[in-house]
């Protein structure tokens, strides 16, 4: 749409590209440059490390991401991350591209692009209280190979994959990844070659190493960490995934029931397959299997589609393993009952109680999948603790009272110092960094 | 440090008739800074991907040195990408920041110690080395970045249009800055740009590139004083050079009135006509005179020089003509002035294949 003169803030020249139209993007300072918006425009949201401007701010009583950019990039970007989100790809919601915007002494601003801040998700830096724990460094590095094999299957090449470009949700004890940066990103429609993928792991395994070994300088690195091990190990987490997920595989005729093998262990891994290619070879003794098109979310299909519940797929298969078990009793009991309507009593007998008993006060703190899976874990200590079986009633009461009010909210977390912006320098800065250390101590 | 050699390399996209780049020979020698220009789509960043090892080699092959990197991975190539990440570390010092990626590669302290030294000489970061990047300004933060490739002492350096993000003043001043420290690094460095003054500014050579075939390899002064071809010659120079279809006579052509001697060795090799150009700066203008009219649309001044810029008639079609004017003494818009072209300085080219004769 072409803009039109608004409060002032918006000149006659701007131009909003978007595909939701909402007129409370005009309230946004647009005639100033985004390093001098204030405090009621912008919110403090801890992010990664960035090349570009990126604050926050509340728009419609939702949070969203601007960055400043050129406009060519804030286009490019846009039309990406809407073609992403068109081949369901994790990733964050594109807004708006602002263009054409200048201040009051009508001197040209850079364009921004507008992206909706994803609910629940954290930046790796927002993952510890004190310092990184091995265990959350390995988890994100195993989410973030799975995001990149996705990536990779559907064609897109990142050119700059790192914990910084990526957000990150809480899932059932693990974490699912979300691609934040598409700005180097190109996508090949007809697959992305061996060296495209090669060179994104290469670049992720650098970024990793890079963003650890600071984490370590600034003494927030557990020190049982190696930086470079762990970065390094995002190869041999995607190249698995990556081998179960395309691999051929030769088989003979005989063994046909490996194919059924084979899907198992791709729906274990949470993939569906969609198109699968068998042909025989040597006369009909072997069969060749390859798997075409693998589509992700087979648990978060699977559950969504009996109960109607949005959740990561660690958390899905995990709500799936209680919903089969109450499926399976409750079919002993009542053979004649179908299972979409044990699974449609499942979730308002089991599922719902449990997630409307959290007080609404502590609704931000974490998503009612993830808030059901923890309290599935409660039970299992309370219970081994008591050595006899505690109603999940219990357990969910035990854990919103122990656990659950002392965690911070993390829908929008808020007061988290950030890491990207970098301050006037003081004559005192300077010298607090000559620390009297020498540099080839430390490099 | 190493040379650089496309031979008969060739890149056919899945589903596409027509190669990306078609069977591009090119040597670039060692030390050399080497760019590829052309028009968007005209396959300059596909050949620097395939040099990456970023992009599929389907025919021919690639050399670094002596060594056939054709089917190699990116990483074994010894190569790097510059700018194409440079966001920096807060908590770790500039020292840090440029030897990190040294650690991950398991090279030894002293040695990266060393090597940082030597690069933060070459880029006049030495007192900087103990210091975060926040104490740093915009430009420091940037060669910081350049550092961290240059540390590493790849053989070749490849860059992707690394300016096309900067606002035309810092354009101005980063591409000095990288053609004077590729000079003093000698690092062979393969650079991508569409943009031709980048090319002309930056390179020892230009390639020349469209349709995914190369047009013409050489220095600038060759490619503005003999570009080999009407495409080279309209791409190269700013304002572009004038280019204009005229009837040939035995003797040479006829600009209005005015007859321009063309040697009948070369007129002989047209077959269906020629198409002449005139740079900017070898036309001749007068007010009055046989030349071809031209009318005067507007006067560009720059001080001491001006560009006029009109357009005339030539046979029947109209064409748009550039010529350099005293920049105190000149035409203005409405006027009509004659020109005449510097016979030393006429390119003639066959109008049917577009090959400078």
């Amino acid at each position: 749409m072409r803009g039109r003169a608004y409060d002032g803030r918006m000149r006659s020249d701007m131009r909003i590209t978007s595909s939701v139209m909402d007129a409370t993007l005009l309230d946004l300072p647009w005639d100033l440059p985004l390093d001098e918006w204030g405090e009621d425009d912008v919110v403090q949201l801890p992010k990664g490390i960035s090349r570009h401007l990126v604050r926050f701010a509340r728009l419609n009583g939702r949070v969203v991401a601007i960055k400043e950019t050129t406009e060519e990039m804030a286009s490019r970007e846009y039309s990406m991350l809407r073609t992403l989100q068109r081949l369901d790809v994790p990733c964050v919601e594109p807004l708006a591209v602002i263009a054409g915007r200048s201040d009051a002494d009508g001197e040209p601003l850079n364009a921004a692009l507008v992206t909706r801040h994803l609910r629940f998700s954290l930046p790796y830096r927002a993952l510890y209280s004190s310092s990184m724990q091995p265990s959350t460094a390995q988890r994100l590095v195993d989410a973030l190979a799975g995001l990149l094999v996705r990536l990779h299957l559907v064609g897109f090449y990142w050119g700059d994959v790192s914990l910084s470009n990526t957000l990150f949700r809480r899932d059932a004890g693990a974490f699912a990844a979300y691609l934040v940066d598409a700005e180097t990103g190109t996508l090949e429609r007809d697959g992305l070659s061996d060296g495209r993928r090669e060179d994104d792991l290469e670049v992720a395994r650098v970024n990793i190493a890079g963003e650890l070994l600071d984490l370590a300088a600034g003494e927030r690195l557990d020190p049982s960490i190696d930086p470079v091990a762990v970065a390094g190990s995002i190869v041999e987490q995607y190249r698995s995934l990556w081998h179960e997920l395309t691999t051929e595989q030769v088989i003979p005729a005989s063994e046909r029931w490996r194919i059924r093998d084979r899907i198992e262990r791709l729906n274990l891994l949470g993939f569906d397959i969609e198109e699968l290619s068998i042909s025989t070879g040597d006369g009909g003794t072997t069969v060749r299997i390859q798997p075409k098109v693998v589509d992700p979310g087979h648990h978060h299909r699977r559950l969504q589609s009996l109960t109607g519940i949005d959740a990561q797929e660690n958390q899905a298969r995990r709500l799936l393993n209680d919903l089969d078990e109450y499926v399976a009793v409750q079919h002993d009991q009542r053979p004649n009952v179908g299972d979409e309507a044990l699974a449609n009593e499942w979730f308002e007998q089991v599922f719902a109680p449990i997630v409307e008993s959290v007080p609404l006060e502590l609704r931000g703190k974490l998503e009612g999948p993830e808030v059901f899976h923890h309290v599935l874990e409660h039970r299992w200590y309370l219970s081994e603790q008591r050595q006899c079986e505690v109603p999940l009633v219990e357990a969910a009461a035990s854990y919103i009272e122990t656990q659950l009010a002392y965690l911070r909210d993390e829908a929008a977390l808020l007061n988290v110092p950030t890491t990207m912006t970098m301050p006037i320098v003081t004559q005192q800065d300077l010298q607090d960094d000559d620390d009297g250390v020498d540099w080839r101590d430390k490099v | 440090m190493a040379s650089v050699t496309f031979d008969n390399a060739t890149r056919l996209y899945p589903g596409s008739t027509k190669p990306a780049v078609d069977s591009i020979d090119l040597e670039i020698a060692d030390g050399e800074f080497l760019v590829l220009v052309g028009p968007s789509g005209c396959g300059k960043s596909t050949t620097l991907r395939m040099l990456a090892g970023l992009e599929e080699v389907n025919d021919g092959r690639i050399m670094i040195g002596d060594r056939d990197v054709t089917d190699m991975p990116p990483k074994d190539r010894d190569i790097a990408m510059v700018f194409q990440n440079y966001a920096l570390y807060p908590h770790m010092t500039v020292a840090e920041n440029m030897g990190f990626a040294l650690k991950i590669a398991g090279v030894a302290k002293e040695e990266r110690a060393k090597r940082v030294e030597e690069a933060a000489k070459l880029l006049d970061l030495e007192p900087y080395l103990g210091r975060k990047p926040k104490a740093l300004s915009g430009g420091q933060r940037q060669r910081v970045a350049m550092g961290r490739a240059i540390v590493r002492q790849p053989q070749v350096f490849l860059m992707d249009e690394p300016l096309s993000n900067l606002d035309a003043k810092l354009r101005v001043q980063t591409r000095t800055q990288i053609a004077s420290l590729q000079r003093r690094l000698g690092v062979t460095t393969v650079y991508v740009t569409h943009d031709q003054t980048e090319a002309l500014t930056m390179g020892d050579r230009i390639a020349v590139l469209k349709d995914g075939i190369l047009q013409q390899v050489g220095t600038p002064r060759d490619l503005y004083a003999n570009p080999a071809n009407v495409f080279v010659a309209g791409f190269i120079g700013s304002p572009a050079m004038n280019l204009m279809s005229l009837q040939m006579s035995d003797q040479g052509v006829h600009f209005g009135q005015h007859l321009t001697t063309i040697e009948r060795e070369r007129l002989a090799k047209a077959k269906e006509g020629v198409i002449v150009g005139v740079r900017p700066e070898d036309v001749s203008v007068s007010e009055q005179g046989d030349g071809l009219p031209v009318e005067v649309d507007l006067v560009e001044e720059l001080g001491a020089d001006g560009y006029l810029y009109g357009h005339a008639d030539v046979e029947g079609k109209r064409v748009d003509i550039v010529a350099r004017v005293d920049g105190r003494n000149h035409a203005t818009a409405g006027d009509t002035v004659y020109i005449t072209p510097d016979p030393e300085h006429l390119h003639v080219f066959d109008k049917e294949s577009g090959t400078r004769l």
